[in-house]
C-alpha cells in the first residue's frame, strides 16, 4: 500500500474532537476494504472487526487509534471577528498568524490575525498573547459573519500534507491520524495471513478530550487484550533526550504500570523476529494515551502502546517519518498473526505460592 | 512479622509481584480462593458462615508504593531517573535505592558541601538534575546492567523502635503495607458475611487496581485499608495533624476522592465505642484512597475508610504505632461481625 | 414557581449532605413520579413512564451546593475548614454558614477582618460562638451550607445555589406539566456533582438511558469588563456546544435547536471554556450515551448571591416540555 496519499486524506479531513463526521466516513470507507464487519458505535467510534480462525470462544485483540484532531471553536462574533477556544492543547504561540478553516454553514479561509510589530509597544512584543485575547478573521463583514458561522462552529488549522525529504511528511492531525493509517496498513496485511483471534480495529472518538471513545469502546467490545496506537514525541531541538526518540528509527513501545509487562515483551520480541528497529519508551503514570483507559474497563484489560515518533506535536506541521508509519503497520499485523491460546494463559499473573521472598 | 516483609518487600506500582507473593503464601490456608486479574491485582475469597444471602464485603488495601523508574542511561554510567507516584523531591537527595529485576543497590548523588555555594544550598534540585550511581563507569556497563523501564524503591530496613508504650516501628512503604498486613489478619476467623480480600494495584498512580476489582467483586459494602498522613509533629500554629499517632485507627469521613458512606462511618464508631477501642476520625478533605474508586463501581457501593496513622508518608522512611495497628484489626473484625446485623441496605 | 424556588436554594445540601434538600424534592414529587428510588450513593430517581415505543431518557439536575467541611476544631472552639466543591475563596469572608442542625456560623479571617489582605482558605475559620473547645468538638467533621435569602427582583432572581437547585425546581416543574410522552422519563436528582460528577457516574450506569439531558447553569458574560463568551441573562436557555470537560453530542444539540425552533423558544448557544455538568459522566456511562446539557445563564455563579432570569428559567421548562412530548429520532 502506498501509504501517502492515505495520509493526505486523512491529514486533510477535518474532524475536531466530538465532530469526527467527515474523518469518520473517510476512514470508515478504508476499513471496509480489508475488514469483514464495520460499524460505528454511539459515540462515533469507528469499530471493524477482522475474523480470527480459532474456535469459540474466540479471543480478541483491539486497536486503538484515536481519529479526533485538536481544533478551535467558535465562542463569540464581535464586529465582523471571532472569538474562540480551544479544543484540545495547542500551544498558544503556534495560533499567532496561523490560516484556518472555520466550518460555519460552509467551508470559510480564516485567519488568526496578528497586529503588525510597527504598531505595538516593545513591551508586548516580548509576550505571548493568550489565545482569548486572539481573533480569527474571515474578511467579512459585522452584517454577514453571523449569517454564515454562529457559537459553536468549529474551526481546523488550514493546512495541506507537505511530503518533506527524507520520506518524510508534514500537515496537521498527523496526531493521530498516522496511527489510523497504520492500522489500515495492518488490515491489509492481515487479509493476506491466518489469524486466530479477532481483530477489533477501533478508530476512536475524543481521545483528545479525555480518552472518551476508548473508554466507552472498550466498555462495549470487551476484548482480551487491547493497544493503543499513538504518537510520542521525537528528537528536535529544545527536547530533552530523555523523552524523546529519532525519527525514522522505528516505532516506541510502552514500558510501565499502564502496561502489561507479558504483552510489552511480546510487542518487543516481535520487533526483534521483524529485525526492527525500536525503543523502549518508560512512561511512570498511566494516561495520555487510549491505554490508559482500555487497561481499566470493567475488569481490567491487558494494555499494550505503540508509538510512532512526531516532531512539532500539536501544531500544523507535525512531522513523521512515513517508513516508521509502514513499521508500525507490519509490527501490529505479525503481532496480531501470532497470537494463539497459550498467549492469553500467559497474561495471567503469577500468584508466586512457590517464591522465595528475603 | 509479616507487617516486616511487607514493608521490606519491593513493589512500586506495577510491579507488585513480591507483595503479592507474600500475601499469596501466607493466605493459602486460610480462604477458599485465590486469583489475579489483568492489572495485578490479588483478590482472595473467603466464604462466610451462617444463613444466606449474606453480604458480600470487600475489604481492599493496596500493594504498591511511590518508587522510581529508570529513565535515562548517561554516557558516565549514571542513571536517570523519574518517580512513580507522587515523592517530594526535596527528600530524594543522597537516598539509598534498588532498582531493577536484579535489585541492584544504589544511591542517589549529592553535591558535597564543600563544593557548593551557601545560596545554591538554599534551592532544590530538580529530578531531571538528579542521577543514580549503580557503580557503572560507562553507559556499556550500565547497559549490561539495568533497562530503560527498570523499577526501583527505596533501600529501608524495617525495625521495632520501641518493645513497649507506643511500640512504635520504622520501615518504607507502611502507606499501605500495613493496610495489607491488616487485610491479612483479618483472614483469621469467621465472619458472617463473605468476604472479598483485594490486594490492589497501582493505587498511587490514580486508584486503577481498585476500580477493576470492585468491577468484578461487585460487592454490597466495602472498606478501604490505608497508611495514611499523620502530621502531629509539633508546628507554630495549632492546625491539624491529619491523625496523631497512637491515637487510634482513623476514620474517613471525606477526602478528595469520596465522602464516606454515614451509615458505615457510624457502624465503626459505634463498634469502636462499645467495644472500647480507641479510635479518632481522620481530617477530612484531603488525600485520597481506593475508597474512591470502589464507591463509583456500576451503580455505587457503601464505602468507608479506615487507616493507621504513619508519620512521613510517601519518604524514604515512616514511623507507625503497632497499638494503631492491632486496634484496626480488632476494630474490622468487629465491625465485620456486627455488620449484617446492623446494615440496613 | 418562585416559592419553590426559594424553598428550593434556601435548603441546606453540600455535597455529601444532601438528606435535607432530597427530601424537600421528595415532597414535591411523589404524587407526581410513577416510580420512586433513592440510590446506593443517595441520588433521588422519579420515573415518569411514557406511552410506547419511545426512547429511556435521563434528566440531571443536581441537588448539592459547594460548600466547606469542619476538619479541625481548635482548643478555643474556632473551627478550621476545607472546601467542598469549587469555592470561591474572596466570598468567605463575613459571610454566614449552616450546619445540619440549623447552627449558624461566621466566617472570619485570622487576625481580624480589618487586616486581611489576600484571601487564603487556611488563614480562616468559622466562629460559632461556642466558648470553650468542648463546645464544639463534635463538629468535626460536618459540613456546611451557605446562608443567604432568596430575593425576588420582579424579572430576575437572586440567591445562593442556584446552581443547580434552579434545574431541580425546573425539572419538578416539568414533571408537574408533563402530559403526554411517548419516552420513558427518568428524573435524576443527583448528588454530589460539585466534587466531581459522582452521582451522575453511578446513577447513568444505573439507568442506562439511550440519551442524556443534564439541566445546568452556565456562565452569563454580560456584566461589567466581563470576559467575552456568548451566554447572556434573558436571550434565552443556553444550548450547550462545548465546556470544560464535554462536547455535547451533535445529535443531542441539533434536537434541543430544532425544538426551540419549532416552538418559538429564544435559544443561545454556549461555549464554556472551563467547568461541567452531569452531562459529562452520562456520556460515558456503560458503552456511551448521547448527551447534551441546557444551561441556565447565570452571573456570579458559585458565589452565594447569583442571579437568573425568569424567562429563561421558564423557557427551559417550555423547551424541555416540547422535547418530552414528541419522538426522538437522534
Amino acid at each position: 500500500m502506498d501509504v501517502i496519499p492515505l495520509l493526505k486524506r486523512l491529514s486533510e479531513a477535518s474532524g475536531v474532537s466530538g465532530y469526527e463526521q467527515e474523518v469518520r466516513s473517510l476512514v470508515q470507507e478504508e476499513f471496509e476494504k480489508h475488514a469483514d464487519r464495520v460499524w460505528i458505535d454511539t459515540l462515533g467510534n469507528v469499530i471493524a472487526l477482522k475474523s480470527g480462525t480459532a474456535s469459540e470462544p474466540r479471543p480478541a485483540i483491539m486497536v486503538a487509534t484515536h481519529m479526533d484532531e485538536i481544533g478551535l471553536i467558535v465562542s463569540e462574533l464581535e464586529e465582523g471577528f471571532i472569538h474562540f477556544r480551544q479544543v484540545g492543547g495547542y500551544d498558544d504561540r503556534v495560533l499567532l498568524g496561523q490560516e484556518v478553516i472555520v466550518h460555519g454553514r460552509e467551508d470559510l479561509p480564516g485567519i488568526v490575525g496578528a497586529r503588525p510589530p510597527h504598531v505595538l509597544p516593545s513591551k508586548e512584543r516580548d509576550k505571548a498573547i493568550p489565545h482569548e485575547d486572539l481573533r480569527i478573521d474571515v474578511g467579512l463583514s459585522a452584517e454577514e459573519l453571523p449569517s454564515l458561522v454562529r457559537v459553536g462552529d468549529l474551526i481546523t488549522m488550514n493546512s495541506e500534507l507537505v511530503e518533506l525529504k527524507g520520506h518524510m511528511v508534514s500537515g496537521k492531525a498527523l496526531d493521530n491520524r498516522v496511527s489510523v493509517a497504520a492500522a489500515a496498513v495492518c488490515l491489509e496485511e492481515l487479509s493476506r495471513m491466518r489469524h486466530e483471534w479477532d481483530l477489533y480495529a477501533v478508530a476512536t472518538v475524543q481521545e483528545e478530550v479525555g480518552l472518551k471513545g476508548a473508554i466507552t469502546s472498550s466498555f462495549g467490545l470487551q476484548p482480551d487484550v487491547g493497544i493503543a496506537i499513538d504518537v510520542t514525541w521525537a528528537r528536535q531541538p529544545g527536547t530533552p533526550e530523555e523523552y524523546t526518540f529519532e525519527l525514522g528509527k522505528g516505532p516506541t513501545i510502552g514500558c510501565g504500570p499502564n502496561f502489561h509487562p507479558r504483552l510489552q515483551e511480546a510487542l518487543v520480541e516481535t520487533a526483534n523476529a521483524l529485525e526492527m528497529s525500536h525503543h523502549v519508551e518508560a512512561l511512570t503514570r498511566p494516561g495520555g494515551t487510549d491505554a490508559a483507559a482500555i487497561q481499566i474497563s470493567r475488569e481490567g484489560i491487558p494494555a499494550g502502546l505503540i508509538g510512532i515518533p512526531l516532531r512539532n506535536m500539536h501544531t500544523p506541521v507535525e512531522t513523521v517519518s512515513v517508513k516508521d508509519v509502514e513499521r508500525v503497520g507490519r509490527l501490529l499485523a505479525a503481532f496480531v498473526g501470532r497470537l494463539d491460546r497459550d498467549f492469553l494463559d500467559s497474561l495471567v499473573w503469577d500468584l508466586g505460592l512457590d517464591d522465595d521472598i528475603l | 512479622m509479616l507487617l516486616e516483609k511487607l514493608s521490606n518487600a519491593f513493589g512500586p506500582s506495577g510491579c507488585e509481584h513480591e507483595v503479592r507473593s507474600l500475601v499469596a503464601q501466607a493466605l493459602r490456608e486460610k480462604v477458599d480462593d485465590l486469583q489475579s486479574d489483568a492489572l495485578g491485582n490479588l483478590i482472595a475469597f473467603k466464604k462466610g458462615v451462617g444463613p444466606e444471602p449474606r453480604l458480600k464485603v470487600m475489604v481492599d488495601a493496596h500493594t504498591d508504593e511511590v518508587g522510581f523508574m529508570v529513565t535515562r542511561i548517561d554516557k558516565n554510567g549514571s542513571l536517570g531517573f523519574r518517580t512513580v507516584g507522587g515523592i517530594d523531591s526535596r527528600l530524594l537527595l543522597a537516598k539509598r535505592i534498588v532498582i531493577g529485576p536484579k535489585r541492584l543497590p544504589g544511591v542517589i548523588l549529592a553535591p558535597p558541601i564543600h563544593l557548593t555555594k551557601p545560596e545554591q544550598r538554599k534551592q532544590v534540585i530538580e529530578i531531571d538534575q538528579l542521577a543514580i550511581d549503580i557503580g557503572a563507569t560507562s553507559q556499556d556497563e550500565a547497559k549490561e546492567l539495568v533497562q530503560i523501564g527498570d523499577y526501583g524503591a527505596f533501600d529501608t530496613r524495617f525495625q521495632a523502635l520501641t518493645g513497649e508504650g507506643l511500640r512504635t516501628v520504622k520501615g518504607k512503604a507502611f502507606d499501605d503495607r500495613v493496610g495489607c498486613a491488616a487485610a491479612v489478619a483479618l483472614a483469621d476467623g469467621d465472619y458472617p458475611i463473605d468476604l472479598y480480600l483485594s490486594f490492589s494495584a497501582q493505587e498511587e498512580v490514580g486508584l486503577r487496581g481498585a476500580r477493576v476489582a470492585a468491577f468484578r467483586i461487585e460487592p454490597d459494602v466495602a472498606f478501604a485499608l490505608e497508611g495514611t498522613i499523620c502530621d502531629d509533629t509539633p508546628k507554630q500554629q495549632d492546625v491539624s495533624p491529619t491523625t496523631r499517632l497512637g491515637m487510634g485507627p482513623a476514620i474517613y469521613v471525606m477526602d478528595r476522592t469520596f465522602v464516606a458512606d454515614k451509615r458505615l462511618v457510624r457502624l465503626l464508631i459505634e463498634t469502636a465505642e462499645e467495644s472500647k477501642i480507641l479510635y479518632q476520625l481522620r481530617q477530612p478533605g484531603v488525600g485520597g484512597t481506593d475508597a474512591g474508586a470502589i464507591h463509583l463501581s456500576k451503580a455505587g457501593v457503601p464505602s468507608v475508610a479506615v487507616a493507621v496513622p504513619c508519620r512521613y508518608i510517601h519518604a524514604p522512611v515512616g514511623v507507625l504505632s503497632l497499638n494503631d495497628y492491632d486496634n484496626l484489626v480488632t476494630l474490622m473484625r468487629k465491625t465485620l461481625q456486627a455488620l449484617p446485623e446492623k446494615w440496613a441496605a | 414557581m418562585k416559592d419553590l424556588i426559594k424553598k428550593l436554594t434556601e435548603a441546606y445540601g453540600p455535597s455529601g449532605h444532601e438528606e435535607q434538600i432530597r427530601e424537600i424534592i421528595r415532597g414535591e414529587i411523589a404524587p407526581l413520579a410513577d416510580d420512586l428510588r433513592v440510590d446506593t450513593l443517595g441520588n433521588l430517581i422519579a420515573l415518569k413512564k411514557g406511552t410506547d415505543g419511545g426512547k429511556k431518557i435521563m434528566l440531571a439536575a443536581h441537588m448539592d451546593e459547594i460548600g466547606l467541611i469542619i476538619s479541625y476544631v481548635d482548643e478555643k472552639g474556632f473551627l478550621r475548614f476545607q472546601p467542598v466543591g469549587g469555592i470561591n475563596v474572596m466570598t468567605l469572608s463575613g459571610g454566614r454558614v449552616q450546619f445540619a442542625d440549623g447552627t449558624v456560623g461566621v466566617v472570619a479571617p485570622e487576625k481580624g477582618p480589618e487586616f486581611q489582605k489576600e484571601p487564603e482558605l487556611s488563614k480562616l475559620y468559622i466562629d460559632i460562638g461556642a466558648t470553650n473547645h468542648d463546645e464544639a468538638k463534635d463538629r468535626l467533621g460536618q459540613a456546611v451550607g451557605f446562608v443567604r435569602p432568596f430575593a425576588d427582583l420582579g424579572k430576575r432572581i437572586v440567591a445562593k445555589a442556584f446552581d443547580d437547585r434552579i434545574s431541580c425546581a425546573i425539572l419538578i416543574q416539568v414533571l408537574r406539566q408533563l402530559g403526554h410522552t411517548p419516552h420513558e422519563v427518568y428524573f435524576v436528582f443527583s448528588v454530589q456533582e460539585e466534587v466531581g460528577l459522582r452521582g451522575a457516574h453511578t446513577s447513568a450506569y444505573g439507568v442506562a438511558p439511550d440519551l442524556g439531558i443534564a439541566v445546568d447553569i452556565t456562565i452569563a458574560a454580560d456584566t461589567p469588563e466581563a470576559r467575552k463568551l456568548a451566554m447572556k441573562l434573558g436571550a434565552g436557555p443556553c444550548i450547550k456546544v462545548m465546556d470544560g470537560r464535554m462536547l455535547a453530542h451533535p445529535g443531542i444539540k441539533d434536537l434541543l435547536i430544532n425544538t426551540a425552533k419549532a416552538a418559538s423558544i429564544p435559544y443561545q448557544l454556549e461555549v464554556l471554556d472551563r467547568g461541567t455538568t452531569d452531562a459529562a459522566a452520562i456520556q460515558l456511562a456503560r458503552s456511551g450515551v448521547p448527551a447534551g446539557c441546557i444551561s441556565i445563564a447565570c452571573r456570579y455563579a458559585h458565589t452565594q448571591s447569583e442571579m437568573v432570569d425568569m424567562d429563561d428559567v421558564e423557557n427551559v421548562v417550555k423547551l424541555l416540555l416540547a422535547v418530552l412530548e414528541k419522538p426522538i429520532d437522534l
